[in-house]
């Protein structure tokens, strides 16, 4: 698995608390949201924030973050995109 | 009271121990209270994620009132209205409060966590306990010294005497660093003084709370 992904679901574990899981059990692919794991609103503004925190990026509208936010692999692409990763 | 009323359950959680009804359910013999309350989750073999995500003084309250409440049919036998959820503590959410300080000290490292962030109200483990078992009733967090079963007795009172509830949660959840404790009780109004583990009275809080 890239790098870059397996370091995001490790990150994501962790800001989030998600005890039970490991990232292994993460589908890159599968939206964090509702489905997936189930996250809810306080959990994107935490992603926003290790975005932030870890990546120096910042989501500036809602439109993005709903994008940005979709999955691992759309946080990871973004992270790619801008270069910072 | 105008009706008596049964204490019908009561339940403790301190130094690494849950004891309910007066005897040792649960015991931990290492650990801080984070360790303790994962074991104690763990134990109690349910599956709750946002058990995990909780700050120190809703893992205590929720933990506290789900044994409290194990096999006590409570919410099949009140409707979710009828239950009360009383809570008292003298750090209000001090605990967290500190957490959330240590994120927002520094301005070159100014990065508050919004899930600590929701956390830096106490009666926000009323909410965690109302949202585990549906309950839509009077919910209220006060904040003293120290325990005052006699202020607990006559607010409780007064809900149950005028009908605004049928059955209550009531204690006290206090987290404050490495200190913890939690003594809930559960109170109704069955009018059966056998079924109960003692009337409803401001003594016999005072007795559960000194775990006598």
């Amino acid at each position: 698995m890239e790098q870059l992904v397996q370091k995001l679901k490790e990150e994501i574990i962790t800001a989030l608390n998600l005890s039970e899981m490991n990232p292994e059990s993460i589908d890159e692919n599968a939206p964090l949201f509702v489905d997936g794991l189930g996250l809810d609103s306080i959990d994107a503004l935490e992603l926003t924030v290790l975005l932030e925190k870890k990546y120096g990026l910042k989501i500036k509208t809602s439109e993005e973050g709903k994008k940005v936010l979709f999955s691992v692999n759309s946080m990871a692409d973004f992270i790619r995109e801008n270069n910072r990763g | 009271m105008k009706e008596s009323c049964i204490i019908t359950s009561y339940c403790s959680v301190s130094d690494n121990k849950l004891i309910l009804d007066g005897k040792l359910l649960f015991e931990s013999t290492t650990g801080d209270f984070s360790e303790f309350a994962s074991r104690l989750y763990k134990h109690s073999g349910i599956s709750y994620p946002k058990f995990h995500k909780m700050d120190n003084l809703c893992k205590l309250g929720f933990m506290t009132t789900e044994f409290l409440l194990k096999n006590k049919d409570v919410t099949v036998r009140y409707a979710g209205e009828e239950i009360g959820t009383i809570l008292m503590n003298s750090s209000s959410s001090l605990d967290t409060d500190r957490n959330h300080q240590k994120s927002i000290n520094s301005r070159d490292d100014y990065f508050p966590s919004p899930s600590v962030f929701v956390y830096t109200l106490p009666n926000v483990v009323i909410g965690e306990i109302c949202i585990r078992h549906k309950i839509y009733g009077e919910g209220n967090f006060f904040i003293a010294e120290k325990f005052n079963p006699r202020f607990m007795f006559d607010y409780v009172s007064q809900l149950l005497d005028n009908d605004l509830v049928k059955c209550c949660i009531a204690g006290w959840v206090e987290v404050n660093g490495s200190n913890y404790g939690s003594v809930l009780y559960l109170i109704e109004k069955t009018g059966k003084t056998e079924s109960g583990i003692a009337n409803f009275e401001p003594a016999e809080i005072e007795k559960i709370y000194n775990g006598k």
